[in-house]
């Protein structure tokens, strides 16, 4: 049964300190030169381009304004996909979420479109909350009650989500003057507006920026934080010690899918001040890309959420000065997400090639 | 309803049905061997972009076939790296994997093809010509005649099968039976692969003609639901594609026949995801993964 | 048997974990037609020694020779070729697949299949062993004994000459293994050898022609089992009668005072016969009490139960005053038990800090404004490293630490509630001496504080050392106790290999 040699992994006996830093620039810079082919296949300069992905968002007012917002729906989806990964709870189903939030903020928005904003706000908020919440229950309960895995079930309501959406605009919240398939713009107090005038920052953002300093509290300052490490991580250990894995599982749950729907929420609010079919770029599924990097803590998202809409808004400003097409921005952060997690693996085994099944 | 309606109905969903039942088949293969891979709609993605692009770059539709097969196979070995010997994640690896696929597709095509779309090309045509719903293109006909009865009959007569269905169900006994489970795994992976970039290409080679933007629309969600749906056998894997698509074929039609324009055609269209979870709620824990579903196999 | 060639025969094997020399030269023969049974404690290198006849490792020195030519196998496919066969202790079996499909997996290839006459096969070979066993049955609805059945089947598929069983008993019940004993002798009529892997004495001489003992890696002896002294074979297997210098001399004046730990009729189900069965004892304060017996004997349900880790099916939990059968974990610390698993690994968080860890089960009592008052964690743990000699700094991942240090900080982490019942599982288990002899102090000072210990443990000598009276767990019920200061290692090996107290009274051979 000798045959092609075929990659393994073997454990490596202890972790230098040194490898963790080294495994995540290696990543980094392996990154670079696999995304710097296509680059120069399309005819531009890779560091040109790199530094108009990384730097020249920054050395602008604009540019800054610009990464806030695009970075705010990543806090919000990157922050839910964290929690609930942290307690061992796969959400694959931030997106679905996220487009209920928007659903939750849109329905006070459009049937008490007069309320005055002290009202109308804190309705909507946390309608969209709400939503989003409602939108991970099934899943969630699937979990506890009968042990079902929730990977598929939460993937699946993610479509469902989107049609969802889709139905409600081709149906009753058609536009009604443009007759398009979006929802009438929402009432006056129902704006979130720019933290500054002439920004396009909204406090949606400040809110996002909120939750990731409460969830940093909670990760790292509080029993709840501990015992939600020690869920994920040991589920078996966390037993033993008394900690309730089954509820903090199910809250997780729960408040990773509010978390989603804040930020369709806001998306709606702040960004589109209608419900449109496109409030999600994929936000949900880019929230696990921005968790996982991130290394499921409070801060990671945060930066990590920061560095994805630096790209994003980097690589508009490429398309139109370098002609290179904007989705380089979206290749550059998944080829980063596969090269880190790779570089994670790796770090705790050497690659040896063998081609017979002799174990050591 | 007349007639007709009926005969075009049973059309449209065979012709619905083919790229469904190519990657669901695919992803049978996938998950038997006890793998979930996310990157299905990226892998349906690279399958109709590249053999679109393949097919009108070279002028032949068959090198583009060719071509989808190839990029499928890739897209089936840069997953089986990750999940089979790095053990890593599944459904990150899968999501990032749709993620890449989908922007790099885009990202060529914006290149390459500006902002306008690819040429069109001359497509697959119907094998019979004016034979109502038996006028299909030749991929509709192979995944139905020859490509799931070879599934089911490999996955239940021949070694190959049994030793797939040991590997996702129990690593460590295949391993004591003397199979390598993780090359197992990738041979599911790769062939699963190529099976759903077919059916992607399925969408531009045979149906369209062409490429748009997002064109595979959750069609790859759908294989995931539908090989969950038919417990990870062929049959009931067809017949839920064929459901599905008759589904979809009728709210089309519902919606053309202006009277029955009101009806959510979205709540139809919704139906095999929530039939799915539904299922899940109902069966509950009876409903037999495969034992060593989403899990790495490392020995001990 | 002399002059023929051996099935197997095995010179001067040697493996190495590490520093662990798991087999030292070990030499062992099969012929045709024999039964060889292969004795040995827990960790005498029993199963590392199946493991190399059956290709799942490599030997680092010695020869295995099958049918007198000199063989190295690289997996279990080489061994099948070679006509050995092996039913491990947890089977390999494919639970969805039918009888048939299992028993063809490692040979059917990758093209088409002939179920039926594959299905006629195993239907020949079951009735040639007197099996009633039905080759389309799917495997997972079949009861242990017949899983145990397709086993066999399996490997004589494949053609057999030589079939281990890796203590195929231990999840039998008696009618079970009267049918394998049955299919044994069947084997060995048609020219087959067997190793046959026990700890059960009296199953040893029934079935085995000749018996092989291993202590700590090495072959002690290999004799026939004719008129064989039990006691003689339980000293081998345990280690000479006078290694008792390690025993205490304790003062005879204790006083058993008030019960501290009351476990009444516990009982656990599992799949075939119940894990637990019936089991009951009273520790009382001072005084430590050992569990002693062959692993698998209900001994980890003994812990999960007490530990909350599962419920019981009958039966209660008494700690102090206050019936704990009911309550969860913290509740359990609050009434004054503590517990050490009997797998580290398993009761802690890998990447969590020694710190946290040590606080875990207490957070509660560390909050402050609501929030972790991370500087009595640090006090805490500083103060319990210095009082446990714990060799690691604070904000160390426990998973980095040795053995030895893990251990420390789990005893500092159940002792720091002062338990007045104290439940330890092996809870020495891979540690070096001096580590040992830190663990036992500890043990000692509960007891010595008027705190009662449970000692459940694989290893005699430790029982033997630390214990005040040991109690012998057999298929989930005790089966025997005895004075720790008085007994002796072979007199704990004959009731923990299930010989009779009656049969020991008379010091008399224990035969079938």
């Amino acid at each position: 049964m000798s045959g092609i040699p075929i990659p393994r992994l073997r454990l490596r006996g202890q972790k230098p300190a040194w490898l963790t830093p080294l495994s995540i620039a290696a990543a980094a810079i392996t990154t670079l030169l696999l995304t710097a082919a296509p680059i120069r296949i399309a005819g531009a300069n890779p560091s040109a381009a790199f530094s108009r992905y990384l730097i020249k968002p920054l050395t602008s007012a604009n540019g800054i304004d610009e990464l806030l917002l695009a970075a705010t729906p990543l806090l919000f989806t990157g922050l839910a996909v964290a929690l609930a990964f942290r307690c061992g709870y796969s959400n694959i189903g931030a997106e679905g979420q996220f487009l209920a939030g928007g659903i939750g903020a849109t329905i006070p928005g459009l049937y008490l479109s007069d309320l005055p904003t002290v009202l109308a706000l804190p309705l909507a908020i946390v309608g969209g909350a709400v939503a989003g919440a409602a939108w991970a229950v099934v899943p969630a309960w699937l979990r506890r009650k009968g042990g079902i895995d929730e990977v598929v079930t939460t993937l699946l309501l993610n479509p469902v989500a989107l049609l969802l959406v889709q139905g409600l605009l081709n149906g009753p919240w058609r536009n009604s003057e443009t007759g398009f398939p979006e929802s009438d713009r929402l009432g006056d107090g129902y704006t979130i507006g720019p933290v500054t005038s002439g920004s396009r920052v909204h406090w949606g953002f400040v809110l996002a920026l909120v939750l990731i300093a409460v969830a940093y509290v909670v990760f790292r300052h509080t029993a709840l934080g501990v015992r939600m490490s020690a869920v994920g991580q040991a589920p078996k250990a966390a037993r033993f010690s008394g900690i309730d894995a089954d509820t903090i599982v199910w809250r997780a749950a729960l408040v990773s899918g509010a978390i989603a729907g804040l930020g369709g929420c806001i998306q709606v609010l702040a960004v589109q001040h209608q419900l449109a079919t496109g409030i999600s770029n994929s936000y949900g599924y880019t929230g696990i890309v921005v968790a996982t990097l991130g290394g499921l803590g409070a801060i990671g998202v945060g930066f990590v959420a920061l560095l994805l809409a630096d790209i994003t808004v980097g690589a508009q400003s490429a398309s139109r000065v370098l002609a290179l097409p904007p989705q380089m921005g979206q290749i550059v952060s998944s080829v980063l997400l596969l090269t880190v997690v790779a570089a994670l693996v790796l770090r705790k085994f050497k690659v040896v090639f063998t081609r017979n099944e002799v174990d050591s | 309803m007349s007639l007709g309606f009926w005969i075009g109905l049973i059309g449209a969903t065979f012709a619905i049905a083919t790229p469904l039942m190519w990657a669901s088949l695919g992803n049978l293969l996938n998950e038997k061997s006890g793998v979930m891979n996310l990157g299905i709609e990226g892998t349906m993605y690279v399958g109709a972009f590249g053999g679109l692009a393949i097919a009108s770059e070279s002028g032949s539709i068959w090198l583009g076939l060719i071509g989808a097969i190839i990029f499928g196979c890739l897209a089936g070995l840069l997953v089986a790296v990750f999940t089979v010997t790095m053990g890593v994640n599944q459904h990150v690896v899968g999501i990032g994997t749709t993620l890449l696929l989908v922007s790099a597709c885009e990202f060529v095509n914006r290149l390459r093809y500006g902002s306008g779309s690819l040429a069109k090309i001359e497509k697959f045509g119907d094998i019979i010509d004016d034979a109502g719903p038996l006028s299909q293109n030749w991929m509709t006909y192979f995944v139905f005649l020859i490509l799931a009865p070879l599934m089911w009959w490999t996955l239940r007569s021949t070694g190959f099968g049994l030793r797939l269905t040991a590997v996702g169900e129990h690593p460590e006994a295949a391993d004591v039976a003397g199979i390598n489970v993780n090359r197992t795994r990738y041979v599911a992976l790769v062939v699963g692969g190529a099976l759903m970039a077919l059916g992607g290409a399925y969408i531009t080679l045979a149906e369209l003609g062409t490429f748009t933007l997002g064109i595979i629309s959750g069609r790859g969600w759908v294989a995931v639901a539908l090989v969950i749906f038919g417990r990870w056998k062929v049959w009931p894997t067809v017949a839920g594609a064929v459901l599905f698509a008759a589904t979809d074929a009728l709210q089309l039609r519902l919606a053309i026949t202006s009277t029955f324009g009101a009806v959510p055609n979205e709540l139809l269209i919704a139906l095999p995801y929530l039939v799915v979870v539904g299922a899940l709620a109902i069966w509950g824990r009876k409903l037999r993964y495969p034992g060593a579903y989403l899990k790495p196999y490392r020995r001990a | 048997m002399t002059g023929s060639v051996p099935l197997i025969e095995l010179r001067g094997i040697t493996k190495a974990f590490g520093d662990l020399v798991a087999n030292d030269a070990v030499d062992l023969r099969v012929d045709r037609g024999e039964v060889l049974a292969l004795l040995g404690e827990n960790g005498a290198g029993k199963s590392t020694l199946t493991r190399m006849i059956y290709g799942l490792s490599r030997p680092d020195s010695g020869v295995i020779k099958a049918d007198g030519v000199a063989v190295s196998f690289s997996s279990p496919a080489d061994a099948m070729a070679a006509g050995i066969g092996m039913v491990t202790q947890e089977f390999s079996l494919v639970g969805p697949m039918t009888v048939t499909e299992n028993v063809m997996l490692s040979t059917c290839g990758l093209g088409p299949i002939d179920r039926a006459a594959a299905s006629k096969k195993v239907a020949e070979l079951a009735s040639r062993l007197e099996m009633t066993i039905d080759p389309s049955a799917v495997v997972e609805t079949l009861s242990v004994g017949e899983q145990q059945q397709v086993e066999i089947l399996k490997a004589l598929f494949n053609d057999c000459k030589l079939l281990i069983l890796d203590e195929p008993t231990a999840v039998l019940v008696p009618q079970d293994v009267a049918g394998l004993f049955n299919t044994i002798r069947t084997l060995v009529t048609q020219g087959m050898g067997v190793i046959f892997i026990s700890h059960k004495l009296h199953e040893v001489v029934e079935i085995a022609d000749n018996v092989t003992v291993l202590r700590r890696g090495k072959t002690v002896a290999t004799v026939p089992c004719e008129g064989l002294d039990p006691r003689q074979i339980a000293e081998l297997m345990i280690g000479s009668p006078h290694a008792q210098e390690g025993q205490r001399q304790r003062d005879d004046n204790t006083n058993p005072g008030e019960p501290v730990l009351t476990m009444e009729n516990l009982t656990v189900l599992g799949s075939g016969k119940p894990r637990l069965n019936g089991f009951t004892l009273t520790v009382y304060a001072g005084e430590i009490v050992g569990v002693a017996g062959v692993s698998g004997n209900g001994q980890t349900e003994l812990v999960d139960v007490l530990s909350a880790a599962r419920q019981p099916d009958t039966g209660s939990i008494v700690v102090g005053e206050t019936d704990v059968t009911k309550l969860g974990v913290l509740a359990r610390l609050d009434a004054g038990l503590g517990r050490l698993s009997e797998d580290r690994k398993s009761s802690i968080v890998p990447e969590m800090s020694v710190e946290m860890t040590l606080a875990l089960e207490e957070l509660d009592n560390y909050k402050h404004w609501g929030l972790l008052d991370k500087k009595a964690i640090r006090a805490n743990a500083n103060q319990m490293i210095q009082q446990f000699d714990i060799r690691a700094r604070p904000t160390d991942a426990i998973s980095a630490l040795s053995g030895g240090n893990m251990q420390k900080v789990l005893l500092a982490r159940s002792l720091q509630t002062k338990p007045t019942a104290l439940v330890v599982a092996q809870p020495t288990r891979g540690l070096d001496v001096g580590a040992c002899d830190y663990v036992y102090q500890q043990l000692e000072a509960v007891r010595d504080s008027d705190g009662g210990v449970l000692v459940v443990s694989e290893d005699l000598d430790e029982l033997l050392q630390i214990c005040d009276r040991i109690v012998v767990l057999l298929s989930g019920a005790i089966v025997g106790e005895v004075n720790a200061a008085t007994t002796s290692p072979a007199e704990l090996g004959l009731l923990m290999t299930g010989a009779t107290g009656a049969a020991l009274d008379q010091g008399s051979e224990v035969g079938v």
